[in-house]
């Protein structure tokens, strides 16, 4: 239920339009300093929280130090480390210090944890969002009402109330969807959705994500550290396959890096690595090998669909002279004990909104999610410079190389990328759909309308 | 004291034993599984920092024993803990969904039990008959189709005609007219199911008390075969009727996960299923001690209104 927070009851201090472009929210401008470390928010004025509290510096303090600390235990610390200090010069400025230059910062602000609440009451439900909180019961059910008072006017939020229900069962959320009794399902079951497409009045909501699947190679262990065998590993995959029988075809083909079509600067240029036998025993007796084995470690408690994965390679990997055993391993427990630990294992991200970000976490040398320990000199250096450049065709330049590099010499196996796909009827409406994340990147009860 | 007291005083205590032995192997088997609890609430997600600081927070760094005493002591004290998902209190957190459950337990009850014991009688009456056969086929069926199937075919057929919803939206402000009307399909899907189990056992043990040399008596004094069954072979048949009823009800109330997942109920089940899914461990122990002891208390409840049909013991002195 984070959309209701973060799309409805909360408003953060940026948002994402449909193109990907950072625009205003509660913050009406900003500026940053030549090498992008020092960050001057000018607030937007007259905003009320819920509660009736004039929204303030003060909140948006108090707001962003509740992810902060050494006892932090929030998924955002990443995001949130790198500041060193915020202050505000009057009530409606605020500047904050990051301990070195990033020019993302405003679009990291969008995230869906970084909403704005009152200093005096974090966490109970009040923000300055289109939609005042009527009832909660987590993992239930959740109303809520418009706010009469919203910055926005009667630009957004233009739904009377809103209902959300927590529906786990796949087939429990088609039938809902069928039956009248939802106008709008999120995660609509792929193996049915081509009935559920077919009844009447059921439209399809189906964009790019930035989550994948991947087999994982540690680089530092053997076979794994030539790069010839990765290349062969990768020549091996049929994509086209997997992206048909573990997604339905509701995905992207992936080209063995994180940055997928849904990102600002994904490189739509790099050349798609092709599902090539002959290529793959070449890079075989380049590496000195005539046939090889390996195990690779799945289960579905990676990802759903990851054992189907791991035999469909298995398959496509036969012609070339591979042998890859698949090692079925319990889920439980697969991220502390499989993960990191074996040499070739399944494994997934849900992908990160901007580039720095995951490249940041997972790919630069000797960082802890950097489950490959995959280390590239060349690569380091273009990350850390491209962070703090703030010339957006130089960025994009830079991103590209990357993601070649990462593609040609990189330790994931990526093969694809997962669409979003939601289902709802005729009588909802809506503009160009954002991909940040899933509903119109969180913002759908805000952006939405009945037609 | 009576040889009933007794019995009923043995199973008192018989019950608590088990219920604290249950408590240990439900402990133990979360402290088996693979990884640590802020590893599993975390997962791919976890850093050493966040992991620590949730250990620290949990108190995860202090021994297993330890631990397992404090939970014991906090839960004697009525305290489950408070969830990992939301920081809730747990007791309030499942009050509300073991009112639910309980609530559709109950209406199975009153719907299945006068059906199925009814149908049973009906079928011992005319054993062998058309009628008992045709009894024993619908029965049959129904054990036979999983309940998950009957769901969706409830659903198929009365829920997208606009009859019933497919799913339940209850809270505590719902009246009751509204709460019996949502809940309508998933207690037909559960009353298929447990109607047949209590009907083939109500059939089965009337049937084998009618070959007891009492019955053969009331029927050589001419006794009409009605009255024989209603007066003389329904008590002593009672027993294993009531246990049957107290099993399938202590199932209605562990065992609904499935329907309660498919029409959204907002029960025990369905918590203990999203609990799991998000490894909210102490949700996940509280629930499986409180079904532990619903199991527990049906069939010591079973166990004593067996003893208390058996005329022998209930007149000993």
């Amino acid at each position: 239920m984070a959309i209701l927070g973060s799309g409805a009851v909360y408003s953060r201090l940026t948002e994402v339009d449909a193109d990907g472009n950072v625009t205003a929210g509660l913050a009406e401008s900003w500026e940053a300093s030549p090498d992008a470390a020092v960050w001057t928010f000018q607030l937007r004025k007259g905003v009320e929280f819920h509660n009736g509290k004039p929204f303030t510096a003060e909140d948006v303090i108090a707001s962003i130090d509740h992810h902060r600390g050494e006892d932090s235990k929030s998924p955002i610390k990443q995001i949130v480390d790198p500041i060193l200090t915020m202050e505000a010069p009057d009530p409606h400025t605020v500047v904050i210090t990051l301990d070195g230059g990033n020019a993302d910062f405003a679009f990291l602000l969008f995230d869906y944890h970084l909403c704005m609440m009152p200093s005096d009451a974090i966490g109970q439900g009040i923000g300055t969002g289109g939609y005042m909180v009527d009832s909660f019961e987590p993992g239930v059910r959740a109303v809520a009402k418009r706010n009469p008072n919203y910055f926005k006017g009667d630009s957004r939020a233009h739904f009377d109330s809103i209902e959300l229900i927590n529906m786990v069962d796949p087939a429990a959320r088609s039938n809902a969807l069928l039956s009248g009794g939802v106008d709008f399902i999120a995660q609509a079951d792929l193996k049915t959705l081509k009935r559920l497409s077919a009844a009447p009045g059921v439209v399809i909501n189906e964009q790019p994500g930035t989550k994948h699947f991947m087999f994982q190679m540690i680089t530092t262990q053997d076979p794994f550290t030539d790069n010839h065998v990765r290349e062969a590993l990768k020549y091996a995959v049929d994509r086209q396959s997997i992206l048909d029988k573990v997604l339905v075809g509701h995905g992207q083909i992936g080209n063995d890096q994180p940055i997928g079509p849904a990102n600002r600067y994904h490189d739509p240029n790099l050349a798609q690595r092709p599902y090539d036998p002959d290529k793959a025993r070449f890079h075989l007796k380049k590496a000195g090998m005539e046939d090889l084995s390996v195990d690779l470690a799945t289960s579905d408690g990676a990802f759903v669909g990851a054992v189907d994965m791991a035999v469909l390679f298995r398959e496509s990997a036969a012609p070339a002279g591979i042998n890859v055993e698949v090692d079925r391993v319990p889920g439980d427990g697969y991220w502390s004990d499989i993960w990191r630990k074996r040499a070739f294992c399944a494994s997934y991200s849900s992908g990160r909104a901007t580039e720095d970000w995951i490249l940041s976490s997972s790919y630069l040398s000797g960082v802890p999610w950097n489950a490959t320990q995959w280390g590239n000199e060349a690569f380091d250096k273009l990350l850390v410079a491209a962070r703090t450049e703030l010339d957006d065709a130089k960025r994009r330049e830079m991103y590209g190389e990357m993601q070649r590099l990462i593609s040609q010499d990189g330790g994931v196996i990526a093969p694809i990328f997962t669409n979003h796909v939601e289902a709802h009827n005729e009588k909802l409406a809506h503009d160009d759909v954002g991909t940040v994340m899933e509903m119109d990147s969180g913002l759908l009860i805000e952006r939405w309308w009945f037609s | 004291m009576t040889p009933a007291v007794k019995l009923i005083l043995q199973r008192l205590l018989l019950g608590l034993v088990t219920l604290i032995v249950v408590s240990m192997v439900i402990f133990a088997a979360v402290e088996f599984l693979p990884g640590d609890l802020a590893e599993a609430t975390l997962g791919q997600e976890a850093t050493e920092e966040t992991v620590a600081a949730i250990r620290r927070e949990l108190g995860l760094d202090r021994p297993p024993v330890e631990r397992y005493f404090v939970w014991l002591g906090n839960i004697l004290q009525g305290d489950l803990g408070v969830s990992y998902a939301n920081g809730r209190a747990i007791t309030e957190i499942m009050g509300t969904r073991a009112q639910n459950t309980l609530f559709l337990a109950a209406m199975v009850a009153v719907i299945a039990v006068p059906i199925a014991v009814g149908l049973g009688i009906v079928a011992a009456l005319y054993r062998n008959s058309f009628v008992d056969r045709f009894i024993n086929l619908i029965s049959l069926s129904a054990i036979s189709i999983p309940e998950f199937l009957i769901a969706y075919l409830l659903i198929v057929t009365l829920s997208r005609s606009g009859l019933f919803p497919s799913f339940v939206v209850i809270d505590a402000t719902t009246t009751l007219g509204t709460r019996i009307y949502q809940s309508i399909l998933p207690a037909l899907a559960l009353t298929f199911v447990v109607s047949a189990h209590m009907m083939r056992m109500t059939r089965a043990s009337i049937i084998n008390v009618l070959s007891s040399a009492y019955v053969e008596m009331a029927h050589i004094k001419g006794a009409p075969r009605p009255k024989v069954i209603m007066a003389h072979a329904l008590p002593n048949a009672l027993a294993p009727i009531i246990n049957v009823i107290a099993i399938n009800l202590a199932w209605l109330v562990v065992g609904v996960v499935v329907v309660e997942v498919i029409f959204v109920y907002p029960g025990l089940g369905q918590l203990m299923v999203d609990s799991v899914a998000k490894r909210d461990i102490p949700v996940v122990q509280a629930c499986s001690l409180f079904f532990a002891s619903v199991y527990i208390l049906l069939n010591l409840a079973a166990d004593i209104g067996a003893t208390l049909s058996n005329p022998r013991l209930r007149h000993a002195t």
